[in-house]
């Protein structure tokens, strides 16, 4: 090869590089492995994370079962080594798949049409809060304080440098955001309303009459839903205007936080407002289905510093496998999995009121999650709860302190009877 | 009977249906386990009126239904499994098998991002050493594993610019991106409240170092560099860029796009770069999943480490590692949780597999490959810049535009001699670019039949150009009329 280019080392392929700034000495990392010490290395890095423990945490990652076929489609190299489908010609397997992701969408949240995906739920609402800017020109967004704090984080940095203005909604004894400051907080300077359904705390919100709020004063509804898994069983928040969340429930490794994939709807008349890509159904010249990347006119590729966003990849993997992981449980399972959920986490709180002298928090409908506010101190108790391989859910004092000390507890169709009598046990 | 008619394909090619379009009531592939708690009416424990219909339009189907579906649409994608991706800016080499192993060790897989520390030290220690081995790699003090994609890692790095300069009392106006840059920078240099000013490149195809002294001034923040640049050329005045640049107490960012041809070579925290991402779906081998997810770390010089995303990972005294959250500096969260955890796996485990020896060959021989296409397709296709190239190298359509075949034409022209097509028509300072990355993981053989493929198809453009205007033939569908599918866009299946 040296010869054909005509030359006599690879050195001298690298002569536009200034001779001061090359590295004169090997990178100080550590030395190459074979395959066998790979796995060694990583096996034990693995068994230092705990897999053992009955797990209560939920707060936007959540355990359901993840069926088998999703992992071994995934595999499958035309998949998961296939580059973005701007192709279309060779890439209709991953094109299909998103449109089908989109399809799965709108039939979940009863919007119009979706995206292709975005890259989690966190970033997926910090775009739909520019969206929504985009849309209305106008600045101020009311977000109720029972939206997640992280996704909370997330709209704080996207927004900061925009000339966006927050301002937060507390909730009630409900649970719910508090209607009434929603109502005295609204006037025509307001661009939308930003709940979350269920929401952080595991109250299901009453969506309608918000977005009613909302389009009372030309503002836009946004719902945000965490747990997708809820929207099998519960009504969709179809009154609004933008719906955005995360899809990991629906077939996606917990992954210590990431990859996930974040999923956005909307009403028809802002398609073009939308971040993210879009796969659209279409004809080849013959006059065949075809699917491909369309209204790429939104996008940064092509519009540059005007774009409707920066992104440009969607999170097609993790959106297949939420494709695969709905084609899989279908509305049936869909449906009597998202039950389970809210039967079991209906018992675990009837057994913590009845058993022990903790209060569950909050009055409103919940889905799979709930607050025990504790009586007594929280570090002795996580401490035994730890001790007997149970992680009894996440502390939010951190988020909420005047909630005190209190735990969100989330419980799925995978959590036991006896797991749940246990946690109870160690409550009392 | 035509020979068209005689052709015949099994039906899955031709007729797979969408998924909302199979199936039949009843049929289903999950069960669950029965309830395992009194089974109460419903009702008493959740008003009805909160409830929805079973979901209309959903499918029904069993386990083989699905397996099938999904396993056709995936013969239906070329992929990098099959064959070379010569997608210039693209990085698409080879994805190591032994990164999906590992990935998927339930210790990683099932972690949740808000166990305990002392539960998940392996995650944590795996993320640090991916930390540490990017610092060393790029030449920089600090790295967060933070942001979820390379544009992302690019708005990160600007928003910390961003924080730099609002320290020091005034944040600035403008960021300055050369001609040809990815669209991505502008876009995320806008969305981060700055004003874009571009900069033209030299007929060498450099940033114009002269024109850059010229506009500099102390309402600049920043300028946006791409190193090698997007034509495969090494910025060899990269060091003044950034001398003149910090004289004016302006900041260097880099988009990394390009690292594979830098590994073990130069650095760009020792040319002067004071902050770049780096895509671990390009140089570090995390597959691209058909558009995702990806994985953008951003590594930063000393001065903007007060300024990093939360959390950050630290080593704590008795050498244990936690999340820090408490920095009054950071420009705050980029994402839920703490980044794309399981490509942290994979682009770490890229990393030890091929050690200090490892990546510098792996730059070397994409560096090689990439010249040795040069030098085979230099005599049939247009070299607009003649510069020295690293790992890829940017071809026009010139010749071939005699014969009324365009960039697009040759792209799809080469499916039918079993390739993807280059990157096509960027940057976009090459009329009609063909840009070519062939990455070091192709053997001799591959690039030769590429070579071939490419030698045969300008000749086509010469003698018969019609077959090449009116490629691809041998794909399953041929071109889409996108501009139909835009105009009235269908996003989504109904019912009839």
């Amino acid at each position: 090869m040296l010869e054909a280019i005509g030359i006599e080392s690879v050195e001298q392929l690298f002569a536009g590089i200034p001779e001061n700034l090359r590295l004169r000495r090997l990178l100080d990392i550590p030395p190459g492995l074979t395959e066998p010490e790979l796995i060694r290395f990583f096996r034990g890095a693995a068994d230092r994370n705990a897999t053992d423990y009955t797990s209560f945490l939920g707060a936007g990652v959540y355990r359901h079962h993840i069926p088998v076929v999703i992992d071994t489609l995934i595999s499958r190299s035309e998949f998961y080594t296939a580059y973005t489908p701007y192709q279309a010609e060779i890439a209709q397997g991953t094109l299909q798949a998103i449109f089908e992701f989109q399809t799965f969408i709108t039939q979940l949240t009863g919007l119009d049409v979706a995206n292709a995906s975005l890259y989690d739920g966190s970033t997926g609402l910090g775009e739909a809060v520019l969206m929504a800017h985009r849309i209305t020109k106008r600045k101020k967004f009311l977000i109720a304080k029972s939206v997640h704090p992280e996704y909370r984080a997330v709209v704080a940095t996207y927004a900061r440098h925009l000339g966006i203005e927050i301002q937060l909604v507390d909730y009630t004894e409900s649970g719910r955001v508090d209607n009434a400051a929603i109502r005295n907080a609204m006037d025509t300077s307001v661009a939308a309303i930003v709940i979350q359904s269920p929401n952080f705390f595991g109250t299901i919100e009453e969506h309608a009459e918000i977005a009613a709020m909302a389009h009372r004063h030309g503002a836009l509804s946004i719902v945000n839903v965490c747990e997708a898994m809820s929207l099998g069983i519960l009504k969709p928040p179809q009154d609004a205007d933008i719906v955005v969340g995360e899809g990991q429930s629906l077939g996606v490794p917990m992954s210590f936080g990431g990859p996930h994939v974040g999923f956005l709807a909307t009403r028809e008349q802002f398609v073009r407002q939308m971040p993210g890509r879009l796969v659209g159904m279409g004809e080849d010249q013959l006059g065949r289905r075809a699917f491909v990347l369309t209204l790429s006119t939104r996008e940064q590729h092509i519009r540059r510093e005007k774009a409707t966003s920066n992104i440009c990849t969607n999170q097609s993997l993790c959106a297949l496998m939420c494709a695969i992981y709905l084609s899989t449980v279908g509305p049936k399972g869909l449906r009597e999995t998202a039950e389970q959920n809210i039967r079991k986490a209906h018992y675990a709180v009837q057994q913590i009121r009845t058993r022990t002298r903790h209060s569950v928090l909050f009055s409103g409908p919940r889905f799979n999650e709930f607050v025990v506010q504790m009586k007594d101190d929280y570090a002795s108790r996580a401490l035994r709860f730890l001790r007997s391989h149970i992680i009894p859910g996440l502390h939010i004092a951190k988020f909420y302190p005047e909630l005190g000390n209190s735990l969100l507890v989330c419980v799925t169709e995978t959590t036991s009877r006896d797991q749940i009598d246990a946690f109870v046990k160690g409550l009392e | 009977m035509t020979l068209e008619n005689k052709r015949t394909s099994s039906h899955f090619q031709i007729n797979e249906l969408l998924v909302f379009e199979e199936g039949s009531p009843g049929r289903r592939a999950f069960d669950l386990p029965p309830l395992d708690i009194p089974a109460i009416p419903l009702s008493e424990i959740i008003a009805p009126a909160l409830l929805r219909e079973e979901i209309a339009g959903m499918p029904e189907l069993g386990e083989v239904d699905v397996v099938r579906h999904f396993t056709r649409l995936s013969t239906w994608n070329y992929h990098i499994d099959l064959g070379l991706y010569p997608l210039g800016s693209c990085t698409m080499k080879y994805n190591p098998k032994i990164n999906e192993l590992v990935a998927r060790l339930d210790g990683f897989s099932m972690a949740h991002p808000y166990m305990p520390a002392e539960l998940t030290q392996g995650a944590l220690e795996v993320q640090k050493m991916l930390e540490t081995c990017l610092a060393e790699i790029s030449g920089m003090d600090a790295v967060t594993l933070q942001p979820a994609a390379g544009a992302h890692g690019e708005l990160t790095g600007i928003l910390m610019i961003r924080a730099y300069h609002d320290s020091k009392g005034r944040p600035r106006r403008i960021v300055l991106i050369p001609d040809s840059a990815h669209g991505t920078n502008p876009s995320s240099a806008t969305i981060s409240g700055y004003e874009v000013q571009n900069i033209p490149s030299t007929p060498r195809g450099t940033v114009d170092i002269d024109r850059l002294r010229q506009i500099m001034n102390d309402d600049v923040a920043a300028i946006m560099v791409t190193n090698p640049n997007t034509l495969g050329i090494f910025e060899s005045d990269i060091a003044e860029v950034c001398d003149i640049m910090h004289s004016h107490g302006a900041l260097v960012y880099m988009d990394g796009a390009n690292l594979n041809a830098l590994m073990g070579i130069t650095r760009p925290g020792d040319f002067g770069i004071d902050v770049l991402h780096i895509n671990l779906h390009k140089t570090f081998t995390t597959p691209h999943g058909g558009g995702g997810p990806g994985s953008g770390p951003v590594a930063v010089k000393k001065i903007l480490e007060p300024f990093l995303p939360v959390p950050v990972i630290s080593l704590k005294s008795g050498g244990s590692y936690a999340f820090e959250f408490d920095r009054p500096k950071s420009i705050g969260k980029m994402k839920a949780f703490n980044g794309q955890f399981g490509m942290h796996v994979r682009a770490l485990c890229y990393i030890l597999a091929n050690g200090p020896e490892g990546l510098k060959e792996v730059s070397q021989t994409a560096v090689l490959n990439a010249n040795y296409i040069r030098s085979k397709l230099a005599a049939a296709y247009d070299l607009p810049y003649d510069a020295p190239t690293l790992h890829e190298v940017v071809f026009s359509d010139k010749l071939q535009t005699r014969f009324g075949v365009h960039v697009g034409d040759i792209g799809k022209r080469l499916m039918d001699y079993g390739f993807h097509p280059p990157t096509v028509s960027f940057p976009l300072i090459v009329p009609g670019a063909i840009m070519i990355e062939p990455t070091e993981t192709e053997s001799r053989q591959e690039l030769d039949a590429f070579i071939d493929a490419m030698l045969a198809i300008a000749k086509e453009a010469e003698e018969n150009p019609e077959i090449v205007k009116t490629a691809p033939h041998s794909t399953r569908i041929n071109r889409v009329n996108e501009a139909a599918a835009a105009r009235k866009p269908v996003l989504r299946w109904r019912r009839s």
